[in-house]
């Protein structure tokens, strides 16, 4: 394979891990920032406690968690194809990806708004702040720093798994390395994309440090 | 129809817990008016921050009626009692400040959370600011504030939403003394140049005596004794009181116990301004018997000095009550101190 090809294979699969992780954690977050901050407001102790839906949600995103990604998304296939018309390739991919990752987030967000202190929720509710104020303007403010170093966390997680599903023929980066590095084996291209893929997490820990640690007033 | 800016109706408090039901609150009964400024003090787990809790439903009695400006909160939806809890502010041992928040913002929020419009709202947190005497901190954060400071912060917000009453739960506990004082000489003037209400939640004596004109001892769950502090401290009923009132007092017995004789013994309240010892000295002379003195403070209640004492008449029945028909006859108000009160 000359250089201007692999190049070419290596851009295309770049872009398409990036795209599966970008589109998988935001729809991911989309869907698991309200489930984790439900489960703190219904929490016993929280602001508005309903017990059956802390247990059933937390029940939900436990199971779903608790399934290794690969049989996840073996077991979604079906179920995707039906849905999108194929069970192969980035957007198959990312269907799994958002499934997987969104209990995921859940549990990431819920953690960061244990950490906001009760103190100060009690303290915004002898002002009179309704519900849904304490959530906008305390808990996710007040959460921030930690909410961002999650959303890195959960990125580079979520850019794990794309690579995972690269061994079932999920597309980018991860399914190059097996194609080439396994089946074919041609080692230099595995070993350029793994170089590549842990570029990609560090450059996004990075961020994700940098951003947090910039919006967090605690410190400076 | 009511005259009592809160009433505390016959308020009981339960916790269910894993050990049990836990009775927080026995049937309080408490009036507070427009203008006070109340204190409560209670040993710890006496009660007080739930009692403090329950005037502005954080949380909801189990039983009984909280009245504030003479309506009943209990019984209000969330939206109504949210509009009631911005005219009832707290502040809080913690501070509770928004940490993302510098200064102006948090005394920002409590008008941001009512609608008002930014520009105004950071107009009037300035002139808070300058108000808790902090305004060179308007753009800092609360991790750069000291305590004293970050309780000024919360002040300033708690006066934000034009409140008639400030709950303030152990406001000045986590404070070194001299702050402290820097505090409370800040509420004091709240309380008298802004009429505003005070209640004072307290373990500490002093706390009361330079901040509080009436007081409400708490023990258990029930309230044991309460009126004026100057009454109280003149004459505490209950040995709750007694023993908050004059914990040095409680000390000294204990190191002279079986020293000396604990019977005969008398407290002795009076003014600053009128001084007994002359008459103890005159006593002794002219009855020609003992008197051991246990017990002498001076102390600042209010704007008023008192001093009390204790001492010990002589054991001889006889000639004690020859002592206390004296003091009498002098004018000395005094209270006998009886042995159970051990
Ligand atoms: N949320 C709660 N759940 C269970 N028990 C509680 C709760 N809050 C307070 N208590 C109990 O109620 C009693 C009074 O507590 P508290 O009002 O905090 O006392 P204080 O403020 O005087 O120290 C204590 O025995 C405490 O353990
Ligand atoms: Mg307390």
């Amino acid at each position: 394979m000359d250089a201007a090809t692999l190049t070419g294979l290596l851009w295309e699969g770049l872009l398409q891990t990036l795209y599966m992780t970008i589109i998988a954690t935001l729809v991911a977050y989309i869907i698991g920032l309200p489930i984790g901050v439900s489960l703190i407001v219904t929490s016993p102790n929280g602001i508005k406690p309903i017990g059956w839906y802390n247990k059933v949600m937390g029940f939900i995103v436990n199971v779903i968690r608790s399934v290794p990604f690969l049989i996840l998304m073996i077991a979604l296939m079906p179920y995707i194809r039906k849905l999108i018309g194929t069970g192969i390739g980035t957007s198959a991919t990312t269907a799994a990806l958002i499934v997987a990752a969104a209990p995921f987030v859940a549990r990431m967000v819920e953690q960061s708004l244990l950490e906001v202190d009760p103190g100060v929720v009690e303290a915004a509710q002898s002002m009179g702040a309704s519900n849904m104020q304490i959530i906008r303007k305390v808990m996710l403010l007040e959460a921030r720093p930690s909410l961002l170093n999650g959303a890195a966390v959960a990125t580079i997680t979520i850019l794990g798994y794309s690579a995972m599903a690269g061994s079932i023929g999920g597309g980018g980066l991860g399914d190059i390395a097996i194609r080439y590095g396994l089946h074919r084996f041609q080692p230099a291209i595995m070993w350029i994309t793994v170089i590549v893929l842990v570029i990609l997490v560090q450059i996004m820990q990075e961020i994700g440090i940098k951003v947090a640690a910039k919006l967090d007033n605690r410190i400076n | 129809m009511s005259e009592h800016i809160i009433s505390l109706q016959g308020v009981t408090k339960e916790f269910d817990t894993k050990g049990g039901k836990v009775v927080a609150l026995k049937d309080i009964n408490l009036d507070i008016d427009e203008g006070d400024s109340y204190g409560i003090i209670g040993l710890s787990g006496a009660g007080k921050s739930t009692l403090v809790r329950t005037i502005n439903l954080l949380e909801q009695p189990t039983e009984g009626k909280v009245l504030f400006d003479g309506e009943n909160l209990t019984g209000l939806r969330s939206k109504d009692l949210n509009l009631k809890r911005r005219k009832i502010s707290m502040i809080f041992q913690q501070f509770n400040l928004l940490m993302q928040r510098d200064a102006i913002g948090n005394i920002c929020f409590p008008l941001e959370l009512a609608g008002v419009p930014r520009a105004d709202a950071e107009k009037k947190a300035l002139e808070l600011l300058k108000v808790v005497d902090l305004e060179d901190r308007a753009h800092s954060y609360p991790s750069q504030l000291s305590g004293g400071q970050k309780q000024r912060v919360a002040i300033a917000r708690a006066l934000a939403s034009d409140p008639e009453v400030i709950l303030c739960d152990e406001a000045t506990s986590a404070l070194d003394p001299k702050t402290t004082r820097a505090i409370l000489a800040l509420l004091k003037k709240i309380n008298e140049e802004r009429g505003i209400t005070l209640v004072v939640i307290t373990h500490e004596m002093d706390v009361i005596k330079q901040l509080c004109k009436k007081v409400a001892v708490i023990e258990g769950g029930e309230i044991v004794e309460s009126g004026k502090v100057t009454d109280i401290f003149a004459q505490p009923k209950t040995q709750a009181a007694r023993r908050l009132f004059f914990p040095d007092e409680q000390k000294m017995e204990l190191e002279n116990r079986g020293k000396t004789s604990t019977k005969n013994r008398l407290r002795i309240v009076y003014d600053g301004r009128s001084a007994y010892d002359p008459t103890i000295a005159n006593m002794i002379m002219e009855l020609r018997a003992p008197v051991n003195i246990l017990y002498a403070n001076m102390d600042v209640v209010g704007d008023e000095q008192k001093g009390q004492m204790v001492i010990c008449l002589a054991d001889d029945e006889k000639i004690a009550d020859k002592q206390k028909k004296y003091l009498k006859e002098h004018g000395v108000n005094f209270t006998e101190i009886k042995e159970e009160e051990e």
